[in-house]
């Protein structure tokens, strides 16, 4: 099996002021394709910003990253939003959706930047709302829907366009623990149903006990690597 | 950029645009006003310009003049001319010509028995100068003049009052005549007119030109030849005909014997551009403040779109299509509230108020706007160009942001 990432001497530092803070240091990591991968760790521990390096939404003070055979760190930003656009799903802790689109058309937002047309891409949309539990609710703009609901839009979204991978940033932290159970189970429906990889940044036990690998951070270091099944 | 893609920008603009309500208002009633002022203000003026011209051009000057050259800068009886000849009658006679008459034009003193005065002694040919000039629609007591031997005279009301004369009364001309000799002949004042302006009826006087030249000894020569044209847009065609018909001779455009008329018509263009410029950039102000407004409430959303594929250049044109949505959406109610005033005023805005000063400037009181195509599509285009090229900062500004920072923007 191949690896969707692959992180090699990966550092991050930030300059506030004239002060340097090494949010990740030296991180190597590989992640198969059709993993589900929790990235756990304290405030500051360096999770987040491992997810955006990743992602192309930031960029490596040091190292290498590549997704899916393709070296990020090297790419303009051009070239970092068509791979965002083919090959990534995002899902954050809030303002996931945009406002004035409805549930149905933010699920169609990705696959209409990538050209898909009207009524294929109508097609998929109500499929995955249908996944999801969505299917009435197609209509709403994002202000009428629950903050569950909003997630399981987002996730629809992120993997509507077939990635081979989502990265979730704190996914259930505004959800009670039931929709947070929901979204996880939903989660691991469509890696498992989907072959797509997961990588969720979380400081909560209910996300890492769905993971079928644990990552755990410190100081912006990898402490500990283990797979929970 | 795909039909696709457009039409996603198209629906994000269109629905960002009414995310906040009153914002959105305010500056469409910006627009909108800005646009209408523009438009009403044009048509106002340039009413007001072609009003002026008009009257100038029917003040006898019509649109194009022939003289014996040197009249221009000595208009006395020596230089005078014959009357036009087969070539000249031919071009006379074409379609484009609408009207055209031969007239004695000199220097002259009237006299009542109580006043005296300097006047433009102007002999006519009272049928040829219907449709040419305004003194066929001008008496407004007694009659016009019949024929080019009509024995009778027609005063301005103005100069009439100054002569404590009055309609049936004599009055008595002077002149010098071609032998250089002081010619006097009494006619009795037949019809008063009213003109426009003031200067035009005390500085003018009409007899029949075949009486006016009997009087000066001219024989057949008149002073000047006067022609009006169907289109005052063709006027080079004819004048480079009538030109090479009349050789030896001094034929000019309106534009050549008014020059100071030619200077105001500039003058309005430029201050209507001035005009242009200055309510578009209280406009610009107000469209760039809301655009920026709008970009920097939506940071994290923009940061979204960049996580999702979009690439800088979607947002730019996103940011710009929202503009352009204002802007035209603007445009739209301006123009139509434009074209109801200009509807409304089509029977004429009375200035008579001001209109001492409008008569001096050479106008009429009454103003009938009119709607240039010229004028309305470049007060358009310049809000359309310039707010297009003044919203590309706060798009640029969207554009430019790093999804990192943007996504994480509280």
């Amino acid at each position: 099996m191949g690896h969707t990432v692959i992180c090699r001497r990966l550092s991050k530092t930030y300059h506030q002021d004239a002060i340097a803070v090494r949010a990740l240091s030296e991180v190597d990591l590989d992640v198969p394709k059709g993993d589900f991968v929790c990235l756990s760790g304290p405030s500051g521990s360096g999770k987040t910003t491992l997810l955006n390096l990743i992602g192309g939404l930031d960029a490596p003070t040091s190292g290498e990253i590549t997704v899916d055979g393709q070296r990020v760190d090297l790419m303009t930003q051009a070239q970092l939003a068509t791979m965002r656009l083919k090959h990534l799903g995002f899902v954050f802790q809030a303002y996931n959706l945009i406002p004035v689109l409805t549930g149905q058309e933010n699920v169609e937002f990705v696959m209409q930047l990538q050209g898909i047309g009207r009524k294929e891409r109508r097609a998929r949309a109500q499929a995955i709302l249908k996944e999801v539990g969505l299917e009435r609710l197609e209509n709403r703009r994002p202000a009428k829907l629950s903050g569950g609901q909003q997630q399981r839009v987002a996730v629809a979204r992120a993997i509507v366009s077939g990635p081979s991978l989502v990265l979730a940033d704190e996914p259930t932290a505004n959800l009670d623990s039931e929709n947070g159970e929901m979204l996880l189970e939903l989660m691991g429906r469509m890696n498992q149903e989907h072959g797509v990889t997961f990588i969720i940044a979380t400081h909560e036990q209910l996300v890492m006990d769905h993971a079928r690998r644990l990552i755990h951070l410190h100081d912006g270091r990898i402490v500990s690597d283990e797979l929970q099944r | 950029m795909s039909a696709l893609n457009l039409s996603l920008l198209y629906t994000l603009a269109w629905r960002n645009v009414w995310r906040n309500r009153r914002r959105t208002l305010v500056i469409l009633l910006a627009i909108a006003f800005g646009i209408w002022s523009m438009v009403t203000l044009a048509a106002i003026m340039r009413g007001m310009i072609e009003q002026q011209v008009d009257n100038t051009i029917n003040n006898l000057t019509g649109h194009i003049q022939v003289h014996a050259v040197g009249y221009r800068d000595d208009p006395s009886i020596d230089n005078s001319m014959l009357s036009p000849g087969p070539s000249m009658l031919k071009v006379l006679r074409s379609e484009d010509v609408r009207a055209w008459a031969t007239r004695v034009r000199v220097p002259a003193v009237v006299a009542s028995e109580r006043e005296s005065t300097g006047v433009t002694l102007v002999g006519i040919d009272p049928k040829a100068e219907q449709g040419l000039s305004f003194i066929a629609k001008a008496v407004t007591e007694g009659r016009y003049l019949q024929s080019p031997g009509d024995q009778g005279l027609l005063l301005g009301r103005k100069l009439a009052e100054r002569l404590e004369t009055s309609l049936g009364k004599r009055v008595v001309l002077m002149s010098q005549d071609i032998d250089n000799e002081i010619a006097d002949r009494g006619f009795r004042v037949t019809g008063i007119f009213d003109a426009k302006m003031e200067a035009t009826e005390t500085g003018f006087v009409f007899v029949g030109r075949t009486l006016a030249q009997e009087m000066l000894k001219l024989g057949a020569r008149v002073s000047e030849l006067a022609l009006v044209v169907e289109d005052r847009q063709d006027l080079d065609a004819i004048l480079e005909r009538l030109a090479n018909a009349a050789q030896g001779l001094d034929v000019q455009p309106w534009t050549k014997l008014e020059p100071l008329l030619v200077l105001t018509v500039k003058m309005y263009d430029a201050t209507m551009l001035i005009w242009f410029v200055v309510v578009f950039l209280a406009m610009c102000f107000g469209l760039v403040n809301t655009l920026l407004m709008a970009v920097f409430e939506r940071t994290r959303e923009i940061g979204l779109f960049q996580a999702l594929g979009m690439r800088p250049r979607f947002i730019l044109s996103q940011v710009m299509l929202e503009s352009l949505t204002l802007l035209l959406t603007g445009l739209v109610i301006g123009n139509v509230l434009a074209w109801a005033t200009i509807a409304y005023l089509g029977d004429g805005l009375n200035l008579s108020a001001f209109a001492k000063g409008l008569e001096w400037a050479g106008m009429s009181s009454v103003i009938y706007p009119l709607a240039a195509a010229s004028d309305v599509v470049m007060a358009n285009l310049l809000v359309i160009v310039l707010g297009i090229i003044a919203s590309l900062y706060p798009a640029w500004r969207a554009a430019r942001y790093v999804p990192v920072e943007a996504i994480t923007r509280t």
